[in-house]
């Protein structure tokens, strides 16, 4: 008797959770009557936390005036929680059906042609043919929105350049000028080594190594190195990869003598933390105690009036300098750039709806109002002529980079190549691994990974 | 007699259909959430399939690539050896050896006292297991409390996770999850009748032989659960690793739960995740053989 009781109660339960399990499918079709007869745009990117600057530039920037002038179309944001890692992990996942995809996403244009490659994104040429401001991008920008079938699968949302942001207390203390530019690598650990001496206390050199950072250590760091040899990643002629390059050794060398040989690099718990950005630029840098950090142009925004780490005078206590080549070949001076793009995904429903919203926000008035609250670069000529976005701290030194722009190699295997960078620095510059030996695992790997046919000899 | 005997028959017979009946749903659930899931894990492992780049787009069978692709990995096997490491340090002798002794202490102590040190044990098994990466990392960080108490003796600080991460996370693993199975141990302990260990005491049997002839092989049944139960689940821990060092520096404290969420999630390659998978439930079923047969019971 009590068993059969027990029993009909588990049935009853299990019919319950089906109910449940379908009710919890359905609900979604509600949402979308919600909005009295307007098309729903959903925008999807990186939410960083609760400074996130294009939170904030969407709601205070765009969407009122953008919902005023198309009264027909309602924007929900649908911004994605995630390490920079992981954030790609989850925007392909919800892009592959048609009941998650959001209708525009951002992306940053090292995924671009994975991604395309992968279905996911739509084609643009048919769009952008009809649309008369296409001409005020920014040339060679465009290239990062053109994956290798040579269609465009995205319109540039912002760009960026790298160098070597200094503090000037640090510097002076150390005898070291206020208008630094060095003009070789040895210089740039001349520099620390004095910064050790005078101030010891302080980081000499910040230099991102952590695989938790992701992306960053590939690019802020190992490739700002590498095309400052004579070397490339990738050679986009014989569509190869250069695995077996000096550059890499020498790079290489370059973080081993920072991090291990002259310990002129932040302790370990700080290197391998996954804030590390964070930690440097927020709170070191800030209270003189980092002294030179080889990141992007886009951290001023840490030090704005509404960032997390207010500083006024940014300019009089820092300096951002070129990174110099190796031995200062070439023109001496390079950065690598990229950024990030608005994209919409193969799946999205209305996909004149998001073409529209993709346009409003690259006109040249947001395209300036967006560079100036991420801290980066625009995409437009014409929205640089801005003047509040000429008047940003710094500008004028990170737009001069891009005279010596690399950008990262077009090529879908770039995602997985990258990764293993990643392995190869950190465990250089955490000393598991000699220069030799994490270059020659990177090597295998990467053969493995684009296989044998696409590997310079 | 045998009238009575079929009409049993009939009623047993729909009973089944009964019972079957009610089953089905949770049979359903069953297939949708938990069989199905499984078989398809074993399709993909023999795929390239990936989540972005051509490959996510033509997905195709390569065999057992993914597989041998895995032996041949040094990484994979750095990971497999850290999982048998972080398994036997972590869940065999810490958890179950000192979840033992602290349910044999606590037996026949005070009513009060047990429920004390029992609350206070059994808080850090129901705190989750993101709140507990988090607070070992504050507890071992440069500034942490660690440091600040090494730092009374006149230590220098440590950088705990960087320096010892395997250690760090084995012992933050025991402190989470010895409560587990002093729990389960107190209540097997508790059942042992009192007078037969009173009579070996009687016999003159000392302390430790009444341990090892009496109260361990009475519990026998429960320690073998007990330690299937624990390395089970430890061999599965995957946020209190990722949240402390995520699986680094380098690939110290990668297990196999973090390589294949690496391989899946940040290489793209799902395919070779899954494969990783289905090598990681091997290990499990063998494990749990291997202790049954040792133990020799049914569990």
């Amino acid at each position: 008797m009590l068993k059969k009781k027990a029993g009909s109660i588990a049935g009853l339960l299990s019919v319950s959770m089906i109910l449940a399990v379908s009710a919890g499918c359905g609900s979604s079709s509600k949402d979308a009557s919600a909005n009295d007869g307007k098309t729903e745009v959903k925008i999807a990117w990186r939410f960083s936390g609760e400074n996130d600057i294009t939170t904030k530039y969407l709601e205070n920037d765009f969407i009122p005036e953008f919902e005023k002038a198309n009264p027909n179309i309602k924007i929900k944001l649908s911004p994605i929680t995630a390490s920079e890692g992981d954030y790609y992990s989850k925007i392909a996942l919800s892009m592959q059906s048609e009941n998650t995809t959001p209708d525009i996403i951002a992306e940053d244009t090292f995924m671009l042609n994975a991604d395309a490659n992968a279905g996911y994104l739509t084609d643009l040429d048919s769009y952008v043919k009809d649309w008369p401001e296409w001409s005020n991008y920014t040339e060679n920008l465009k290239a990062g929105a053109i994956a290798e079938d040579g269609k465009i699968y995205a319109i540039p949302g912002s760009s960026d350049s790298r160098g070597l942001w200094y503090n000037k207390n640090l510097f002076a203390k150390a005898g070291l000028p206020a208008d630094w530019q060095p003009k070789s690598w040895q210089e740039v650990i001349d520099a620390a080594e004095k910064i050790k001496e005078t101030s010891p206390n302080a980081i000499p050199l910040g230099m991102t190594v952590a695989k938790a950072s992701g992306e960053a250590v590939s690019m802020q760091t190992f490739e700002m190195l590498l095309y400052g040899t004579e070397d490339t990643l990738y050679d986009s002629e014989t569509k190869k990869w250069n695995v077996n390059s000096q550059g890499i050794m020498d790079s290489l060398k370059f973080i081993d003598e920072v991090y291990n040989e002259k310990k002129l690099a932040p302790s370990m718990s700080i290197a391998i933390n996954s804030n590390f950005s964070s930690v440097m630029f927020q709170d070191k840098f800030v209270n003189d105690a980092a002294g030179i950090i080889l990141d992007g142009f886009w951290n001023t925004s840490n030090w704005k009036e509404n960032g997390p780490a207010p500083v006024a005078n940014m300019t009089e206590r820092f300096g951002f300098t070129a990174m110099p080549t190796e031995n200062g070949q070439g023109a001496g001076k390079v950065t690598m750039s990229g950024g990030w793009t608005w994209a919409i995904p193969a799946k999205t429903k209305d996909k004149e709806a998001a073409w529209t919203v993709v346009k409003a926000l690259g006109g040249a008035e947001q395209q300036a109002k967006r560079a100036i609250a991420d801290g980066n670069l625009t995409v437009r000529q014409d929205s640089a002529e801005n003047a509040e976005y000429q008047a940003q701290p710094f500008i004028k030194e990170a737009t001069e980079f891009l005279n010596n722009a690399h950008f990262r190699p077009a090529n879908d295997n770039y995602p997985n190549v990258s990764v293993e960078i990643q392995n190869m620095v950190e465990s250089v510059a955490t000393g598991s691994k000699t220069p030799e030996a994490a270059a020659e695992d990177f090597a295998k790997n990467v053969t493995r990974i684009v296989g044998e046919e696409n590997i310079t000899k | 007699m045998e009238i009575a005997d079929s009409r049993v028959k009939v009623k047993r017979l729909s009973d089944t259909k009964k019972s079957l009946l009610f089953l089905i749903p949770s049979l359903i659930l069953l297939l949708i959430f938990f069989i199905g899931p499984m078989v398809l894990t074993f399709i993909f492992s023999f795929t390239n399939l990936a989540l972005t780049g051509a490959a996510a787009k033509h997905t195709e069978f390569v065999g057992f690539e993914n597989f041998t692709r895995m032996f041949e990995d040094p990484e994979f096997r750095t990971s497999v050896w850290n999982t048998i490491v972080f398994v036997f340090f972590s869940a065999i002798l810490g958890q179950c050896l000192l979840g033992f002794l602290i349910a044999f202490m606590m037996k026949e102590k005070n009513v009060t006292f047990r429920r004390i040190v029992g609350l206070i044990i059994i808080a850090a098994w129901v705190t989750p297991e993101v709140v507990v990466g988090f607070c070992w990392v504050a507890f071992l960080s440069d500034n942490g409390t660690a440091n600040w108490l090494i730092g009374l003796l006149g230590f220098k600080p440590v950088a705990w996770l960087f320096s010892f991460p395997m250690v760090s996370v084995i012992i933050a693993n025991v402190w989470r999850g010895t409560a587990f199975s002093m729990m389960v141990f107190q209540s097997a302990l508790d059942e042992i009748p009192k007078e037969v260990e009173e009579a070996a005491h009687m016999d003159g049997a000392t302390r430790w032989r009444i341990v090892t002839s009496i109260t361990i092989p009475m519990v026998k049944g429960t320690i073998a659960t007990n330690l299937m139960l624990v390395t089970l689940s430890t061999l599965g821990v995957f946020t209190l690793i990722y949240t402390m060092t995520g699986g680094g520096p380098g690939v110290e404290t990668t297990t196999l739960p973090i390589f294949m969420f690496k391989q899946a999630f940040v290489s793209y390659q799902l395919g070779y995740g899954t494969a990783i998978s289905l090598v990681l439930l091997a290990i499990g079923a063998i494990a749990s053989l291997i202790y049954m047969k040792i133990l020799k019971t049914k569990v």
